[in-house]
């Protein structure tokens, strides 16, 4: 299935958000959102991945 | 001293985490300027983790932070970002930008107004980045907000406080509320100047960062607000256009 993360277009095999953050090896402190809608981690597992999804994820940058 | 929400901070110095030469000087800057506050932002995650390294360090630091929402234009862009940075940064503080003009990335005070009541409903302790208008700082007082943090200039501008009439003006309308002036700090003395005028805290980010010697910068900003408070608590004089002796005029000897 074709997603669109972080602003490119991706081939992915996950079908939930959870296991889009395995397949891309993140982990550690990062936010999601799908579609512009934020998705909470305790959410993650349970969102289910459609095509085209746009998805975010966020991680802790430097900041002024 | 004025509170920020539930919190004393030890020192009224908040320092941006952004722009420094490496990671290295980033950490000494701050451990050099005193500062209570960190300002953190959040972007798209790279495939090599940096944001998780980052993050490590600043926790080591030991200071309160303070995610801002850079770069959001609309409200629900900046109501998400908070809400996906007090997931990541655990804390219900969030420096509220909601940017309006392209140059001089002055605030769209009305969409930050409204902004600011979306998240204080849901439970964020709000510092909202705004101009000096009365009116808003009345306004967003209102939709909940219990910090204001008006510009000195434009961000990364260094022109220090461009409208010191209006900030005064400011601080005695809003005599309880603690105050902030973020953004356009370019040299210590802007820095002393807006604790002088009895602002509680000042944010700044580029004066230190792009600095020639950031390290030696934070030093200067950490004894400048320091200076700048104990004058303001020391209730200076005020100026006067004519001369006044210092020294006694009686007593002095007839030597004509």
């Amino acid at each position: 299935m074709k997603i669109v993360l972080n602003g490119e277009t991706k081939e992915v095999a996950a079908t939930n958000l959870a296991d889009l953050l395995s397949e891309e090896g993140i982990s550690g402190r990062v936010a999601t959102a799908v579609n512009e809608s934020f998705v909470p981690s305790s959410l993650r597992a349970g969102h289910t991945l459609t095509e085209g999804d746009r998805v975010e994820i966020l991680a802790p940058m430097q900041g002024g | 001293m004025r509170r920020f929400y539930d919190t004393d901070l030890a020192t009224p110095l908040m320092l941006g985490t952004a722009q420094y030469p490496s990671p290295a000087i980033l950490d000494r800057a701050f451990r050099e300027s005193g500062a209570s506050v960190a300002t953190v932002s959040l972007r798209r995650e790279g495939a090599g983790g940096a944001g998780q390294s980052f993050w490590s360090m600043i926790r080591e630091l030991g200071v309160r932070v303070l995610p801002n929402t850079a770069g959001c234009h609309t409200v629900k862009e900046a109501v998400t970002t908070a809400h996906m940075a007090r997931e990541v940064f655990d804390t219900p503080w969030i420096k509220l930008e909601l940017i309006g003009h392209t140059d001089s990335l002055q605030p769209d005070v009305f969409q930050l107004v409204e902004a600011a009541r979306i998240l204080t409903e849901d439970g964020f302790q709000v510092f909202p980045y705004t101009t000096e208008d009365l009116i808003v700082g009345e306004r967003l007082l209102s939709a909940g907000c219990e910090v204001l943090m008006p510009w000195g200039a434009p961000i990364g501008s260094g022109r220090g406080l461009a409208n010191e009439y209006a900030l005064r003006a400011m601080r005695a309308e809003f005599p309880d509320t603690p105050l902030v002036v973020d953004a356009g700090i370019g040299l210590p003395s802007h820095a002393a100047r807006a604790m002088e005028l009895g602002f509680d805290a000042v944010l700044l980010n580029t004066a230190v960062a792009r600095a020639g010697d950031p390290v030696a910068m934070a030093r200067a900003m950490a004894l400048a607000v320091q200076a700048g408070q104990l004058a303001h608590q020391a209730d200076p004089i005020e100026p006067r256009d004519m001369a006044e002796a210092s020294t006694p005029v009686i007593g002095k000897a007839f030597l004509t």
